[in-house]
């Protein structure tokens, strides 16, 4: 149960994927204009990362390590992803045409997103050891991947109704854009670091 | 040899990947707080950058353009993969300091970039000098923003402390201060191009 | 354009004030607890207080100047980021501290953004956040009150924090202690009658509403009353967690700041009631003692987004 709930904190706030872990800033900085955009990002991101997360954890696991090309790991994941995006894209595409006209454009870049990679490479660094499952390690996998896409979703929704609000401010023109996203990153990092220690 | 010259440069300054075209900035951010990792870092990407940039140029002819994303990225994570194995049987301190930023090579935007942009489209030799080019220009920003972060940080310099009576400000070697410090270093690097224009 | 970013930002204020007649009444309001800290902690409240309003008021006019706009710092608004600053502060922290703090305020919370009106997050607990990430140990050094010598005494919250007291009798204070400041703390923040009588002031004045000090108040005594104690549910010291710590300053002083909170007043609700889970949850299972000043940073970061969810369901009802 301390577990469950300190992948959840950790993973929305105390160890934020953005914030804290660095993971994801390019989609971050690219889609964080608009609010609409940046909740379909969000939503398409946590949706790909459950799905890698739960293959990538069932290819470690029964293909792998029984094998013993461990070192593989990175090959297979990258592809596992690449595969999973262009599937989904795929079902979306056939299912519900609304779904892909809003997330469509967003599910290529999220190959590249290096918060997906991270998280399944997390979840083989947190959950196994010595090349052994620990117990609930698939559920634990799959609750980090979705928690980890969640606290993005959350960041980039703030970031985004911040970067609106900004949008007619008087920043100094060196600073405008990018730099500016950095420094609101940085501020919202320091608010978030109050979360830090939290214990339940 | 001139054409050879003038890609590589251009990736150390003029065309920047981190302080002008920003892109690779993960890895930029959370291994930066030491020179020693930052070197580490730097290293395994430019070594990543030259062989895929060299390898992928060999094979443009060949790949069908349809699918050739996937070939690229099985490309790069093989050289990561190459890499990892390296560095877990040498170096493992640095394996361990660097983390999961070691297999993320694969998604860095700037390797993927220039296998996408430049190695697909031009000849071997200078895709070799772009990939140095580049993964040089990436080591370099990142040496800077190390050396700012591990100097004022932790007060030291590549591990070696400064001085006792210096207060060291925690904050840049933690989370915020590498995204503050990454932001005011590329607002500053417009504002003396903008200088320079006039 | 002074003006007319006035009326934009905040449609429920009085339109006749002006920007600098406000910021001056705040500075006013902040007065009585400024007098109050010289007298619990000594001249060394003056010179913390004194560095960083300088630092402030210095770095604004240095901004200004070099980006070629109008100098404004007599509207009041950086001497009031400046105290604030020094109010969230150690009476005995060292005087480059408080500048520090007021410095990465001015420049980094606010001017980076394009200055007054424009930035996203409180300006002084920026500051403070920035401060307690930098230098930590100065930062979490308090000292005795009315021993006007450095002698080190930790606050109550961080003492019931690290479990060295569980209630009022442990800490040998009584409420009225703690409601007059006589209590380790921030030099701002210690008496709450000081800083009630500012907030007075300003609610008469209409220069801030209830609508965000009460609900932020009123729920962080709710919460802490349900929570906050770890013998059981409903047992936890309200009327305590109301007086101690930064509550009263930041609810009164920070939270009503208009330029980082929502317009409307239905959202001034949901932000004082959201910043008064969050100071909950980070008094009673975080790893810092006191989250006020982390909750409405973090809560400034969303204000954005309840202006816009408040103020489309309001459209769409009409």
């Amino acid at each position: 149960m301390d577990k469950i709930f300190a992948i959840i904190l950790g993973n929305l706030l105390i160890n934020n994927f953005i914030l804290f872990k660095f993971l994801g800033l390019c989609p971050f900085l690219g889609v964080s204009k608009q609010t609409r955009s940046a909740a379909s990002m969000g939503i398409a991101v946590i949706f790909v990362m459950v799905s890698s997360g739960v293959i990538t954890w069932l290819v470690y696991q029964h293909l792998l390590l029984p094998l013993h090309i461990e070192f593989m790991r990175t090959v297979a994941f990258i592809l596992v992803i690449a595969t999973s995006v262009q599937f989904i894209e795929m079902v979306i595409l056939k299912t519900s045409p609304a779904l892909y006209k809003a997330l469509g454009i967003y599910l290529p870049l999220i190959t590249t997103n290096c918060a997906v990679l991270g998280v399944t490479v997390l979840n083989i660094d947190d959950f196994f050891s010595g090349n052994k499952a620990v117990p609930g390690s698939f559920g634990f996998s799959v609750l980090q991947a979705f928690f980890a896409g969640v606290g993005f979703l959350f960041v980039l929704l703030l970031m985004s109704g911040i970067r609106e609000r900004l949008e007619l401010a008087d920043i100094p023109e060196s600073l405008d854009g990018t730099p500016i996203a950095f420094v609101i990153a940085g501020l919202m990092s320091l608010a978030f670091m109050g979360f830090l220690g939290m214990k339940v | 040899m001139n054409r050879l010259w003038k890609e590589f440069t251009k990736g150390i300054f003029r065309e920047n990947p981190i302080f002008f075209i920003v892109l690779g900035l993960c890895p930029t951010l959370a291994v930066s707080t030491s020179l020693n990792n930052a070197i580490g870092m730097g290293l395994a990407a430019t070594f990543v950058l030259v062989c895929s940039n060299a390898i992928i140029s060999l094979i443009r002819n060949v790949i069908p353009d349809k699918i050739r994303i996937p070939c690229y990225i099985v490309v790069i994570a093989t050289f990561v993969s190459i890499v990892e194995m390296v560095m877990k049987a040498y170096v493992p301190a640095l394996d361990r300091a660097l983390g999961i930023f070691v297999p993320l090579i694969v998604v860095n935007c700037i390797i993927m970039g220039r296998a996408e942009a430049f190695a697909s489209k031009n000849p071997v030799l200078v895709s070799v000098a772009d990939g140095l080019g580049m993964g040089l220009g990436f080591t370099l920003a990142l040496l800077v923003v190390s050396f700012i972060r591990e100097t004022f940080g932790s007060g030291k310099i590549a591990g070696l402390s400064i001085s006792h009576s210096f207060e060291p400000a925690l904050v840049l070697s933690l989370a915020p201060g590498a995204l503050l410090v990454l932001g005011f270093l590329i607002g500053g690097i417009r504002w003396i191009r903008s200088l320079r224009s006039y | 354009m002074a003006d007319k970013l006035f009326v934009a930002h905040a449609p429920h204020m009085h339109k006749t004030e002006s920007i600098a007649g406000i910021m001056w009444r705040v500075n006013l309001a902040l007065i009585p607890s400024g007098l109050v800290a010289l007298f619990i902690f000594g001249p060394a409240a003056l010179w913390v207080m004194a560095s960083g309003v300088l630092a402030a008021v210095g770095t604004e006019a240095f901004i200004q100047k070099a980006r070629g706009q109008k100098v404004t710092v007599s509207d009041g608004s950086a001497f009031m980021t400046g105290l604030l600053v020094a109010y969230n502060l150690p009476a005995h922290c060292p005087i480059w501290v408080a500048a520090a703090g007021s410095i990465f305020a001015i420049a980094i919370a606010k001017q980076a953004f394009g200055g007054l009106g424009r930035n996203i997050f409180n300006p002084a607990l920026a500051g403070r956040a920035f401060l307690v990430a930098a230098w930590p140990k100065y930062m979490t050094t308090f000292t005795k009150p009315f021993v006007y010598d450095a002698v080190t005494q930790a606050t109550p919250l961080s003492l019931i924090k690290e479990g060295k007291a569980s209630g009022m009798v442990d800490l040998g204070l009584s409420y009225w202690d703690l409601f007059i400041g006589n209590r380790g703390g921030s030099l701002g923040e210690v008496c709450i009658l000081a800083l009630l009588l500012g907030g007075v002031y300003l609610l008469c004045r209409g220069i801030i509403t209830w609508h965000t000090p009460v609900s932020f108040i009123a729920t962080v005594a709710v919460f802490m009353w349900a929570f906050g104690s770890p013998e059981g549910l409903f047992r936890g010291d309200a009327l305590f967690q109301i007086l101690s710590g930064g509550l009263v300053l930041g609810a009164v002083f920070m939270a009503t700041d208009y330029v980082t909170s929502p317009v409307t007043k239905k959202g001034q609700v949901i932000f004082g009631i959201c910043c008064g889970l969050l100071t909950g949850v980070i008094r009673r299972w975080g790893g810092y003692p006191e989250g006020v000043c982390y909750s409405i940073l973090v809560m400034n970061a969303a204000a954005p987004l309840i202006d816009r969810f408040v103020q489309k369901r309001r459209y769409g009802v009409a």
